[in-house]
């Protein structure tokens, strides 16, 4: 009899929770209002980095542009491709997915809903692929530009003569980060040593925090004593570390500097909240073109962060240097290797 | 309380406690269930989607079922569907030009043999050595993980990518063509390893020495069962069952074997064998029941956060077990 009861109230419970919400209105689909889907990789939100900046961008989209804006986070791998035809089926006008490994996923998704527009950050051109269809815009960053910047900065900051860098999954995306940095530490340096690590082999080691920190520890204990690292959520253990040991690091992305104020040199910024803002407003105003788009140093896609919060751990003249390297990559004087030399 | 009545009433607590956790981020649960439905049973795509999600599951599930039912815990099906996903990838891709019939049993049969070999490590470890088979299984995981990551490195993934080349025509698996969703006939696959499972188990000398096993294994040998035989034949059994997933996920839906493709369903195989009991045939609806969550949880996370639906896929699995755990001696 006991269980009989319980199960009546278990029902009355669930009821109740289930009338509960039926006053809260719904979302409403506007048909005048642009409306965009993204989504992010696994575990991706949250990140304080790379897909936070997406998400940034697209809620400013939101607040300025008026669009309607859904978000999803995938379940596992698999879960890329559904949640983009999801987001298409639905009938959004854009459909943005955040990182390289969305790249065939959504040309095969682009395919099959030619009325709806995709972005993809980080979207990777092998050789020998077809460019994107008409439907399909990919944006790519020249991270190897940025990186060299900080690169020059960690290597004019360290005084002794030893920088780190520690990558997330070890792809030629990421080598791209490691090839610019060790080159910029060089171009001002030439006798600094670098040491590289990354944190793995597969998608995880972008969000593994406690192998980032222990790398980083292990960089500072060989006499490192500043770390670029371009390893998404596993940074955050990157940060401890040199909160810990009072080392200095560098941010990737997004401007880390709250992340670790006392350590913070500077930040390799990636707008990719600009390319995300930016493809929403060409969607929203009709002038949307497929294709590829780059930004680099020129474009103002990636740039180092120098402010009044960490000057102070600049040494005289080095904001000038990297200015003027900032300058020459600009003007098409220097280029900076995309793979590690 | 009967088992029934506990079973009730563990799933009206997991669905009052994902309410509340709706109403607390401000969303309707009448509209977030109803969405769930909708986009899993209630559309041609989605239901498809649901047939593909069980599919891995009910492989995984029989997996750990197999092992389960000889009194073993295979919790190493991440390392092992990994394994065999990466053979089934490789395999194929090397199948251009031969046909089919030869094809894709060949590509088939290195999944399973990978799933094995994974397997064949714990299961010397532990007529050898005594090792238990849940601390190995479990460390393999990471071992193969690791390994696979090298492989892909060292030239079996396509440059600037973390995808093997794509797979013979031939030895893919057929798509259902239900409204563009991932189900292929590798459903089918699954659901003959299922009732064939259920009758080695019921109806053979050797799933008579399997059972034995796992109701008594010192009665076992004293019966005449060769207990380090069976236990190791076990675990490679198990191995191999866990290796079949890329048929789904590689031949019959990316064409590719990707970094981490099908992970997460070796783990949620043990919540699959735990909710059917170890019985085969159970383990079908069961996978049905965790792939409808599972995709659900995709549609929903436009209206809640993806930590919200975690955290109820985590509830529902605990209110399972709760409601299940007194049966299990039964269910051998």
């Amino acid at each position: 009899m006991f269980g009989r009861q319980a199960i009546a109230v278990g029902v009355v419970v669930n009821l109740l929770l289930l009338a509960a919400g039926l006053g809260r209105p719904s979302a409403e689909v506007a048909s005048d209002r642009v409306r965009v889907g993204l989504v992010f990789d696994v575990g991706g939100l949250g990140d304080k980095s790379f897909n936070d900046a997406a998400h940034i961008g697209l809620v400013r989209a939101e607040e300025t542009l008026d669009a309607q804006i859904s978000t999803v986070e995938p379940g596992d791998g698999s879960d890329r491709e559904s949640a983009l035809r999801q987001l298409a089926a639905a009938g959004n006008d854009l459909v943005i997915g955040v990182g390289f490994i969305f790249t065939d996923d959504i040309r095969r998704i682009a395919g099959e809903f030619p009325d709806v527009k995709f972005a993809c950050v980080d979207f990777s051109v092998g050789p020998g692929d077809p460019p994107p269809p008409p439907n399909l815009l990919g944006l790519r960053f020249r991270e190897e530009e940025g990186s060299f910047l900080v690169g020059a900065a960690a290597g004019l900051a360290s005084k002794t003569g030893k920088v780190g860098f520690i990558g997330g999954m070890m792809i030629p995306l990421i080598q791209k980060f490691e090839a610019g940095y060790v080159d910029g530490v060089r171009a001002v340096c030439p006798t600094c040593e670098v040491s590289i690590a990354y944190a793995g082999t597969e998608p995880k080691a972008f969000a593994d925090p406690t192998t980032g920190k222990e790398l980083a520890l292990a960089q500072y204990g060989r006499g490192a004593d500043v770390i670029f690292h371009a390893s998404g959520k596993t940074g955050a253990g990157v940060f401890v570390a040199a909160r810990e040991k009072g080392k200095m690091a560098i941010g990737v992305d997004a401007d880390q500097f709250h992340e670790a104020p006392c350590c913070v040199l500077t930040s390799m910024v990636k707008d990719v909240d600009v390319a995300v803002y930016d493809t929403v407003l060409a969607v929203a105003t009709d002038k949307f073109k497929g294709g590829l788009s780059e930004f680099g140093v020129k474009e103002g896609g990636v740039r180092y962060v120098f402010d009044d919060r960490n000057a102070a751990m600049w040494p005289d003249g080095a904001r000038e240097r990297v200015e003027a390297l900032s300058a020459e990559i600009a003007a098409g004087l220097r280029t900076v290797p995309t793979v590690p030399q | 309380m009967s088992a029934i009545e506990r079973a009730i009433l563990a799933l009206l607590a997991a669905m009052a406690t994902a309410s509340l956790l709706f109403l607390f981020w401000g969303a309707s649960p009448v509209e977030v269930y109803g969405l769930l439905l909708a986009r899993t049973w209630g559309d041609a795509y989605g239901f498809g989607q649901v047939l593909f999600k069980a599919t891995p599951l009910a492989l995984t599930g029989l997996a750990v079922s197999l092992a389960w039912r000889g009194g073993l815990l295979n919790v190493g099906g991440e390392g092992q569907l990994a394994a065999g996903s990466l053979a089934m990838g490789l395999v194929g891709a090397a199948m251009t030009g031969v046909p089919a019939l030869v094809a894709l049993p060949l590509a088939l049969g290195a999944g399973m043999v990978a799933g094995g070999v994974v397997a064949a490590i714990p299961a010397v470890l532990k007529v050898r050595a005594g090792a238990h088979e849940v601390i190995s299984t479990i460390m393999m995981n990471f071992v193969v993980v690791g390994c696979i990551g090298f492989i892909g490195r060292q030239g079996a993934y396509v440059e600037a990518t973390v995808h093997t080349a794509p797979i013979a025509p031939s030895a893919a698996i057929p798509s259902l063509g239900i409204a563009g969703s991932a189900a292929s006939w590798a459903v089918a696959l699954a659901v003959c390893a299922a009732v064939a499972l259920h009758v080695v188990l019921a109806r053979s000398r050797v799933g008579f020495d399997v059972r034995a096993l796992g109701a008594q294994a010192a009665a076992a040998e004293a019966g005449g069962v060769a207990v380090a035989r069976t236990t190791a034949g076990l675990l490679l059994a198990s191995g191999a069952m866990a290796g079949l997933v890329g048929a789904s996920t590689v031949l019959g839906y990316k064409g590719y074997f990707e970094d981490g493709l099908g992970s997460g369903s070796g783990f949620m195989g043990i919540a699959v064998a735990l909710l059917a009991g170890g019985r085969p045939l159970a383990v079908l609806p069961a996978a049905l029941f965790f792939a409808t969550l599972s995709h659900g949880a995709l549609a929903i996370s436009t209206l809640v956060p993806r930590e919200i639906v975690d955290v109820v896929m985590g509830v529902v699995i605990l209110a399972v077990g709760l409601s299940l755990a007194p049966r299990q001696g039964a269910a051998r």
